[in-house]
């Protein structure tokens, strides 16, 4: 995928059915620029501020999309605040997960794992818990928390609902040229 | 119009399920003029229900009562809760089914004789052949609509058919087309003609494609023989002291419990349902569960060797417009031992959504490659890989000797391990699926494990000999004169192809032997 065939997909549908939701701006500002990955832990009800933000990060790691502004894995890792909220020992379990992140990160590089530069580096640290609940319990999220959030889906050219647009009889189902 | 049975009424005839067998079967006897009753486990969807949402929609319809995994098979690392991925519903899977009509080939029926002893395999012959099931076909083939027979043409060939006819042709595959697909290519039957609007596993929003809910059942409910109760599990099959079965015990959507009484029990719950149905309703006279002499109840569970093929390429696919199963590669069916393993597998187009590819691609894996293949998500063309698997009679549903259910009653444990045929088809297959998309220009191409079991088969298998199996070549039970199997768990063997076009064939030929039989007074 190429950012500018991306681009072409997203701003079609875009005038065709998204004019005005925001997409626009998310499709061209590369992720992170608006607002640091801190800023989003502002939004955070039961985690702890600094551990919803190491989530965040932690999710762009383990499904890492550079089309994807931050708010899509901060919407993710806002379903686990919420779970978090409703249930102490999925909050425990949470902010113990990334204590324990923390606490490798601290050392292998000397610093917490959000503030390590090196993905290559944070990815390394997530392959040493990767069988661990925690990291389950982070992964499994994202799989209906990013790709199920319908704001994503042009962003990934895919197009949701076609019933009520007629199908795709008349809108390219075999508009295939390049075979 | 539709009928209405007292739970006293001991003339009606019970199928227990709605789908390809008990929904065919109840609509076909009441048309015959026999009075039916069809206990549903699931809820009454119409098609305005259905969702082009394919979570949503899973939530809706997907049989999700509790159920366990054991054995080696990927399935019960990967999806240790849900073995299968059917449909708990009026209509049952045929509202989730792509609409891939094949019949068996001739050999297939005759498996055992075919292939020869296989070690560590459950093999046996069926009791009947093509020459006595190509009648069946013929009318299963008309009442279906299914497309390239009775001269109905082949549907258009989407995007993602188009690039696996590409690879195929150049990688010299002949039998290449878009499949025999009972999807109304033209407007036939009361229904109009496919829209491709993709969602096909979602219950088809047009009514395009065959389904008991909306084109047999209205037909029999029409009659006025027929009636569909939904929200009604059946927990047992009752007997008298002469071990005829007098009727069945069933949950209604309160969970209370009713007794209806019946002439005849038909089971079609599916091959992880009916056999637990049978096993759960064991009593001091049938202390293995009913039907059971021979204990092959539960065994010789069959699930197809399964797996897909994505492939990426450098230009936008859009594979998930138009129908899910958008055409066949058919070189491979046949029984070519040379090949390193014995019968053979279809090669069929399949396309996911972004949500459910996330899910299935690869389940469990995360990092750069995997963000990779979704980055390339409308860049995919996908097919799915569907074989004859070995019967092995340690596959099996039994009962969980601790978890019960929301009834209080064992939950189904599925136990698989692949045969090592299944394994050197399935690694085949996966090779030529391959060189399909290679010789069509993939950037990349990607194996991915069987999902949760759509076609499952064979627990109650068809034998010639009571020893050998559970019902006889009518799908009446060896051991109950008044009870019959009509799903997929009678397959003795499960062939390459797709089952649903052979079930609806098997359910309209023992409608047929019912009535006979009741009419001269033998039932």
């Amino acid at each position: 995928m190429t950012e500018s065939g991306n681009r072409a997909g997203l701003s079609r549908r875009t005038i065709l059915k998204t004019a005005g939701s925001g997409l626009i701006v998310a499709a061209i500002t590369p992720a992170g620029m608006i607002l640091g990955r801190k800023a989003w832990s502002a939004t955070a009800e039961a985690l702890k501020p600094d551990s919803f933000a190491t989530l965040v990060q932690m999710s762009r790691d383990i499904y890492p999309h550079s089309r994807l502004e931050d708010k899509f894995y901060a919407a993710a890792v806002s379903a686990l605040d919420a779970a978090a909220k409703a249930d102490e020992a999925v909050k425990k379990a949470l902010e113990d997960g990334v204590a324990a992140l923390d606490d490798a990160a601290g050392k292998a590089k000397g610093a917490k794992y959000i503030a390590i530069d090196s993905e290559d580096a944070r990815t390394s640290l997530l392959h040493d818990i990767e069988t661990s609940a925690f990291f389950q319990k982070v992964r499994g999220n994202l799989v209906t928390g990013i790709y199920n959030n319908k704001e994503v889906w042009p962003l990934f050219g895919y197009e949701g609902e076609s019933a009520s647009k007629g199908g795709y009889i008349h809108r390219g189902f075999d508009d295939v040229a390049w075979l | 119009m539709t009928a209405k049975f007292d739970l006293n009424d001991d003339n009606v005839v019970v199928v227990i399920g709605s789908g390809a067998g008990g929904g065919t079967l109840g609509a076909e006897l009441a048309m015959k003029g026999v009075k039916t009753l069809i206990l549903e486990a699931g809820g009454r969807h119409e098609i305005p229900d259905f969702q082009n949402d394919e979570w949503g929609s899973f939530s809706q319809i997907s049989w999700l009562d509790k159920r366990t995994t054991s054995g080696t098979w990927r399935v019960a690392k990967d999806f240790s809760g849900l073995p299968a991925w059917i449909v708990k519903a009026v209509g049952g899977s045929t509202i989730h089914w792509a609409g891939a009509s094949l019949r068996f080939q001739d050999h297939e029926w005759k498996a055992r004789s075919t292939y020869g002893e296989i070690k560590d395999a459950n093999l046996l012959d069926w009791p009947i052949d093509g020459a006595e099931m190509d009648r069946w076909y013929t009318i299963a083939e008309d009442r279906m609509g299914v497309t390239r027979t009775h001269g109905i043409p082949g549907l258009p060939g989407n995007n993602n058919f188009k690039v696996l006819e590409a690879g195929a042709k150049k990688l010299g595959y002949k039998e290449v087309h878009t499949g025999r697909m009972a999807i109304n290519s033209q407007p036939r039957d009361g229904r109009g003609a496919c829209q491709q609007i993709g969602f096909c596993f979602q219950g088809c929003k047009t009514g395009a494609k065959w389904s008991t809910l909306y084109v047999e059942i209205p037909k029999g409910e029409k009659t006025g023989n027929l009636e569909v109760r939904p929200n009604a599990q059946v927990l047992k099959i009752e007997h008298d002291a002469s071990g005829k079965i007098t009727g069945v015990v069933y949950a209604d959507k309160d969970g209370k419990q009713l007794r209806q009484k019946a002439r005849l029990v038909c089971i079609a719950g599916n091959s992880i349902e009916s056999p637990r149905l049978l096993l759960n309703s064991s009593s001091s006279m049938f202390p293995d569960g009913l039907a059971n002499s021979s204990g092959q109840v539960g065994k010789n569970y069959m699930r197809h060797m399964t797996g897909s093929v994505y492939a990426a390429f450098d230009k936008p696919v859009h594979m998930y417009r138009g129908t899910t199963m958008a055409g066949i590669i058919q070189d491979e069916a046949g029984h070519k031992p040379e090949r390193g393993f014995v019968g053979g597998f279809e090669m069929e187009t399949l396309s996911l959504g972004l949500p459910f590819m996330a899910a299935f691609l690869e389940p469990g894996a995360w990092g750069k490659e995997f963000a990779w293949w979704l980055d390339n998500y409308d860049k995919m063309a996908g097919m799915w890989l569907v074989g004859e698997d070995m019967p092995q009679e340690k596959n099996a549903v039994t009962l969980h000797a601790t978890e019960k259910d929301q009834y209080g009653l064992p939950v189904p444990d599925i136990h698989f391990d692949d045969h090592a045929n299944d394994t050197a088809m399935r690694n085949h297959a996966y090779s030529q699926g391959e060189e399909v998309y290679k010789s069509a220009g993939a950037m990349k191409t990607f194996r991915t494990p069987p999902y949760p079991s759509t076609h499952n088969l064979g627990t109650n298998r068809m034998s010639e000999k009571p020893r050998d199996g559970v019902v006889d070549k009518n799908g009446r039970t060896h051991d109950v004169k008044n009870l019959f199997v009509s799903d997929g768990s009678q397959f003795t063997t499960g062939a390459a192809e797709n089952p649903t076009l052979t079930i609806v064939a098997l359910s309209l030929r023992q409608a047929d032997h019912i009535a006979s039989e009741m009419s001269k007074g033998n039932l």
